[in-house]
């Protein structure tokens, strides 16, 4: 059964997320995919649209939305484009050309825009997409808070997808990077933290699939955004049909991060990242992934678990650093801070 | 202090705790020790119960109860200011935000915990002016930015959130604008009531720590010759050192208060706190949702500031409050007779994004802290 109406916990990218899409999305639609290529019944992170043997068009498409919307580290400009590279690259697609939308609040100063814009161009740059159309529009006072940048993201897949779906009993399971940065510096911000020396991760991930692409053995990759490491792995295991185990004392967090999240009562698995990838793997290459990534931007990269075995009733299992058994649970309810 | 300075304080003590409190290898130990124990205890079960909520939350979220040997009951206990403030506090504070047009001052964690009817949040959404604040400091900023308009703060919480309000009292630092609705709770009176209760058979206390550090090991001393009791920390380490120290008690044939959490809790407390909590409260019975009456277990304003009520102040009255809805568990879980999983409610009619019942919504909820972090686990295994 659902609310009555829409609330936050509704986007904030747990449970209730799942379920409203399935109502009010999946549910209604009829005509999912195209070519038999990865479509909306999927939920991936990013659908392909097949254009010859062994050879697809992938396309992503977001809305972002960010408060404040420069934060430590970032952006919203650079957050739409990294969050647009990620998609497609974790689908194992390389990035082509973006299209953008842009709705912003009349009377928003044109320097931030500018700034935003520059932003988004540099990570493009940066990675050689280009950017072949989009729309901008702009909406009276008080009916958009600030911006909301829309990014439309297409790619060419050669081979296979790395779906969700493809994580078999034995894989191991990489982590390029500490998690929860993002979402700590921006639950920081919007506190008013000042001191905190968190700095959202947001950066492509792109070269971590590269590589993993390289040493092989690669079978699913996942950016663990909103939701975090908890609702990154619960949807692996929900559709690969498997129960995954993780290791607290091998999971990265940055002090300052795990300090927040602590102080907040927040679950530091599932605060955001935006910079980070769960990389799944074949266990005989998962040594050496961590040993490239390690050497190749991501130095603080570590196998924090493996898939357990099939299972009609997926869970994701957590070995707590004292050594205690409990679930990495899908998170529930809107990421409040604890307050008394 | 400001959210900043906490978290600079935090972050400090973290290191600390990490190589302290959360130590694999010393966890290890503890755990052997504690199945060692339990070995030569010749109950045949043995339940222990954990006064406070955030102790409940240690041992989920930790999996302690999956390193307990099978003879060892973890249960959590009433602890939970939130889950056992009666609705009727509820609806006045609706009542008074619909009828007389104040500004309701909340927690976070009481915001959505459901009245006999409504939550705060639902309320907000019929046009009540409900705002949470981080803490009566803050509650007390709000109230001096509108000189204007009356503010009520509902005065929820055990004896850890009663300082700060008396020290305003006491001081005479109170915006005239701001009323207390007082529902506060007192810790050694309900745990005297669950000693007595016929339906379980606790064999020992994992008592309050923050609670602690305010009134102090003596105020836990009529325990003694009774039940087995350890003052707690939070951390894992803390917890697993306590349900060792009960076991050792139990082994022995003892039953002391002991403090496991000495690096905070003093024997006699915050005096100074306790003092000035003297000095503006009276000590009452109080009714505890879903419980009934306990004797002495509750606190007011003495007459002399009485002024402060918001109760004195308006004049609101609420009839029929409903704590417990029909099917919720709530009281059972509270008292430790039931797992939330005994609750046909519980991840069905019952889940965080939606509570039907109070144990659900508070951080320091047992049900909540069970849906979030699969607290079931552990309890399948036994079957």
């Amino acid at each position: 059964m659902m609310a009555d109406k829409i609330t936050l916990a509704h986007g904030a990218g747990g449970y209730e997320t799942s379920k409203i899409i399935e109502e009010l999305i999946t549910k209604v639609f009829r005509k999912k995919k195209i070519w038999g290529g990865i479509g909306l019944e999927e939920l991936d992170d990013a659908a392909t649209i097949p254009i010859g043997k062994d050879r697809s068009i992938a396309v992503t498409v977001d809305s972002y939305t960010v408060k404040p919307l420069f934060f430590p580290g970032g952006n919203i400009g650079k957050l739409a484009a990294t969050g647009t590279i990620n998609d497609l690259a974790v689908i194992g697609a390389e990035p082509i050309a973006f299209m953008d939308s842009i709705v912003v609040e009349e009377g928003f100063p044109i320097d931030d825009l500018r700034k935003i814009i520059e932003s988004y161009e540099k990570v493009l740059r940066e990675y050689d997409i280009a950017l072949i159309g989009g729309d901008f529009k702009v909406m009276p006072k008080n009916q958009v808070d600030g911006i909301v940048i829309s990014s439309t993201g297409i790619g060419l897949l050669e081979g296979n997808p790395l779906l969700d779906s493809n994580a078999e009993p034995g894989n191991h399971i990489v982590v390029t990077g500490p998690i929860g940065d993002h979402g700590a510096a921006i639950i920081a911000a919007q506190l008013g933290i000042n001191d905190i020396e968190v700095k959202s991760d947001c950066k492509p991930i792109l070269p971590a699939i590269r590589e993993a692409k390289r040493v092989g053995g690669l079978k699913v990759a996942k950016d663990p955004t909103r939701g975090g490491l908890s609702m990154a792995l619960n949807e692996i295991a929900a559709k690969s049909n498997v129960n995954i185990t993780v290791y607290e004392e091998k999971i990265p967090v940055r002090e300052e991060t795990r300090a927040l999240a602590e102080m907040t009562g927040i679950d530091v698995y599932s605060l955001a990242s935006e910079g980070q990838a769960i990389i799944i793997v074949d266990e005989e290459y998962s040594s050496e992934l961590v040993k490239t990534l390690r050497v190749n931007g991501f130095p603080e990269a570590e196998i924090i678990g493996r898939v357990v075995e099939k299972s009609r009733e997926p869970r994701v299992f957590l070995k707590t650093v004292v050594g205690g058994t409990r679930l990495l649970e899908v998170p529930r309810g809107e990421l409040v801070p604890r307050i008394c | 202090m400001n959210l900043s300075q906490e978290y600079v304080k935090r972050r400090k003590k973290l290191l600390e705790i990490l190589s302290k409190y959360r130590d694999p290898e010393l966890a290890k130990k503890i755990v052997e020790k504690i199945h060692g124990v339990a070995e030569r205890i010749s109950e045949k079960r043995i339940l222990i119960m954990s006064f406070c909520g955030t102790h409940e939350h240690t041992v989920t979220y930790y999996g302690i109860r999956s390193l307990m040997p099978s003879k060892i009951d973890l249960v959590a206990g009433p602890g939970c200011p939130v889950c056992v403030t009666p609705a009727r506090i509820i609806d006045t504070s609706i009542k008074l935000a619909l009828e007389e047009d104040v500004i309701i001052l909340t927690y976070g964690d009481m915001y959505k915990v459901p009245g006999s009817k409504l939550s705060l949040a639902q309320a907000k959404g019929l046009g009540a002016r409900v705002e949470v604040v981080y803490g009566f400091n803050d509650a007390v900023k709000k109230a001096r930015e509108r000189a204007r308009e009356d503010h009520v703060f509902i005065g929820v919480g055990f004896e850890t959130t009663m300082p700060t309000v008396a020290s305003y009292i006491y001081s005479n630092r109170m915006p005239d604008n701001l009323y207390v609705l007082p529902a506060y709770r007192l810790t050694p009176p309900i745990t005297k009531y669950m000693l007595k209760l016929k339906e379980i058979s606790i064999n020992g206390i994992i008592l309050p720590g923050h609670v602690s550090t305010i009134i102090g090991v003596e105020s836990w001393l009529f325990l003694e010759g009774i039940v087995p009791s350890v003052i707690a920390g939070f951390e894992p380490i803390d917890v697993l050192m306590a349900i060792l120290m009960i076991l050792r008690q139990i082994a022995r044939g003892e039953a002391r208060v002991e403090n496991e959490y000495h690096r905070v809790v003093r024997f006699k407390g915050n005096e100074k706190a306790r003092k000035i909590i003297s000095e503006v409260f009276d000590i009452v019975d109080a009714d505890w949702r879903g419980i009934g009456v306990v004797p002495e277990s509750g606190a007011v304003f003495k007459e002399k500031y009485s002024k402060y009520n918001a109760l004195e102040r308006y004049d609101v009255k609420v009839d029929n409050a409903v704590d417990i809805r029909p099917g919720c568990r709530c009281t059972d879980v509270v008292l430790g007779l039931a797992k939330p999983t005994d609750c046909p409610l519980f991840l069905k009619a019952c889940r965080p994004e939606r509570p039907y019942g109070p144990c659900m919504v508070s951080s320091e909820g047992t049900c909540h802290i069970w849906a979030k972090y699969g607290g079931y686990i552990a309890s399948e295994k036994e079957g």
